[in-house]
């Protein structure tokens, strides 16, 4: 009886010194995950939601989502947002699809993650440099890319006649994993080190947080914000080139309804909004919520209508639950 | 007699129409503590932010050890020995208290290499952070807390801790003490003594008489962006000081 006494007493004084920095929430969305799949393993039991083809099939789904959500939580955590995703993805592909057929494999993957590059070094340069946020800055670049891609095959699909290139980036799979699997994981690993365990993802965290402080601390915020949105399109980019792979095509509207999941992915995951805080496997396990939520309601019979509906209840009570008040302010700025 | 560890000269800076500070001169001295009065508005901040790189001054030199620099940013000031703690810019309230005080001045680990990518020495940072504060007598329950979950008290200590960390030689203090209980603000005191025993060139902001004539050795008096007065504490009574802010008494410069 005391032993259990103490062993409560224990677990309180853990729950409090979790509370302590972030508390339950930071661990929200891995409940929200378990209790997500439990509910479709029971619900869509004989529907084969538990299978190891529909599972795979969620993780592929995922891929592109948790690519691009890992690249939105650092321009977050910076206290940036990246609207240009979506369209970034499409302008790789294309890209991708376009140098692949004459420069292989290599060069075509290349040449798409260069053009995320140079669109992030765009956005960046104008938020920083002309000072205006970066919502408004890629408000308009997502508009001109978009305009891009539309223009670049007149709203034709490219095909991508490439083996190497589909085995690689979508179609193939090591031993029963799909290639799309791997390189979440790949993109996950890199993410999770670089915010954890690199200078920069720290100094992103404290630019994201208050950025006239980090300032009088002497970072050169302006570069580190650049960075930020390099990074978001840079992935963006390279999830254009998981999707171009999965379906063996570019095409001017692949990712264009992204944007948002990838957004509430990355929150759910109990990035803030507004700067300051990011999780990596948050961000990750978010984007599988979002494929989970696809799949399970599509088999569960709802109509597209209702699969929205119930989408978007789901998402808001998970962001509820797992944002905290932002009690640490963006800061008023060094004029 | 040696040159002063910080010399400020003829310093100006207008935001838009208002003229904040105007020829203001003063020198700071190792070893000592020089209270920065003034009223509200006289440009007490400005003056430190110009100092310590956050603005850039209109007109003006500082020199450091006699030596005339430029101060661009922040960090440069920094690297000529200067650190500041800013009134409310001083900590970055999500990171922990390791973070801050390392903040700008990661240890890394793993060679060249390590150190081009910026590959974070955790342990090291941990270790020295917990011995510095150890030294200083600066208690923490948890460095691993983020400092937006600190008292006042214990945040001001860390800025303040940071300063002596990194063994910089002039400390500009901006109302270091205030929004402090009596306890906690006795405590940053203690501190500033300490910086001056080891022989730190202090300034420090204050609108507190008694703490000028407790820790303070000399005082500068700013009105309205100019210098109203310059005086060694134990020469002036706080009656004085108070008569320099309001402008009812004035000096030129002189002790």
């Amino acid at each position: 009886m005391r032993v259990h006494v103490r062993a409560g007493a224990r677990l309180r004084r853990a729950w409090a010194r979790r509370s302590e920095d972030g508390g339950y929430r930071q661990y929200v969305v891995y409940l929200a995950f378990v209790s997500i799949l439990a509910v479709f393993a029971l619900m869509l039991w004989d529907d084969g939601f538990l299978s190891w083809s529909n599972l795979l099939n969620i993780g592929r789904q995922a891929a592109p989502i948790a690519v691009m959500a890992v690249g939105m939580a650092f321009a977050l955590a910076s206290a940036e947002i990246d609207l240009s995703i979506g369209s970034t993805v499409a302008l790789s592909s294309l890209v991708a699809a376009a140098v692949v057929g004459d420069h292989g494999f290599f060069l075509g993957a290349m040449a798409a993650v260069g053009v995320g590059a140079a669109i992030g070094l765009v956005n960046g340069l104008i938020t920083v440099k002309v000072r205006i946020p970066s919502f408004l800055v890629t408000l308009g670049t997502l508009g001109i890319i978009s305009g891009i891609a539309r223009n670049m095959n007149n709203l034709q699909s490219m095909p991508i006649r490439n083996d190497a290139f589909s085995a690689l980036f979508g179609a193939g799979s090591l031993g029963p994993i799909s290639s799309l699997v791997i390189w979440t994981a790949i993109a996950f690993a890199i993410g999770h080190f670089a915010l954890h365990h690199l200078r920069w993802g720290r100094h992103v965290l404290a630019t994201g947080a208050n950025r006239a402080s980090a300032k009088a601390a002497g970072l050169n915020t302006d570069r580190i914000r650049i960075s930020a949105l390099m990074v978001s399109s840079v992935a963006a980019s390279f999830a254009g080139v998981l999707l171009a792979g999965r379906l063996a095509i570019g095409r001017h509207d692949l990712g264009e309804n992204d944007l948002l999941t990838v957004i509430a992915a990355v929150v759910i995951g109990g990035t803030n909004l507004f700067g300051g805080r990011a999780s990596i496997a948050g961000a990750v396990t978010g984007a599988l919520i979002m494929a989970m939520l696809n799949n399970g309601l599509i088999l569960m019979g709802l109509e597209v209508a209702d699969q929205l509906i119930a989408r978007g209840l789901i998402i808001i009570v998970a962001v509820a639950l797992s944002m905290r008040t932002p009690s640490e302010s963006v800061g008023d700025d060094v004029p | 007699m040696t040159a002063p560890a910080l010399s400020v000269r003829k310093m100006s800076k207008a935001f838009r129409a208002v003229q904040a500070l105007e020829d203001v001169s003063l020198d700071v001295h190792r070893g000592r503590v020089t209270a920065l009065l003034g009223d509200n508005g006289a440009g007490k901040s400005t003056l430190v932010k110009c100092i310590a790189g956050v603005y850039q001054p209109d007109s003006g030199t500082v020199s450091i050890d006699g030596v005339t620099h430029r101060i661009s940013s922040p960090d440069v000031a920094r690297t000529l020995g200067v650190e500041t703690v800013h009134q409310n810019l001083s900590l970055i309230d999500s990171l922990n208290v390791v973070e801050n005080l390392f903040l700008n001045r990661e240890y890394t680990r793993g060679g060249s290499f390590g150190s081009r990518i910026g590959l974070l020495h955790k342990k090291r940072m941990s270790r020295e952070c917990q011995a510095t504060l150890a030294r200083l007598g600066i208690s923490i329950p948890s460095l691993r807390k983020p400092v937006g979950l600190l008292s006042g008290g214990q945040r001001q200590a860390i800025a303040i801790g940071r300063a002596v960390a990194w063994g910089q030689k002039i400390v500009l203090l901006d109302e270091p003490a205030a929004a402090l209980g009596v306890e906690q603000a006795q405590r940053v005191l203690d501190l500033i003594v300490a910086l001056r025993e080891a022989d730190v060139a202090v300034l420090l902001i204050t609108h507190n008489m008694d703490r000028v004539t407790q820790v303070c050795d000399d005082a500068v008096v700013l009105r309205r962006g100019r210098k109203a007065a310059e005086v060694r504490v134990d020469q002036v009574t706080k009656d004085d000081l108070v008569a320099f802010i309001t402008g009812a008494k004035t000096t030129d410069g002189g002790t």
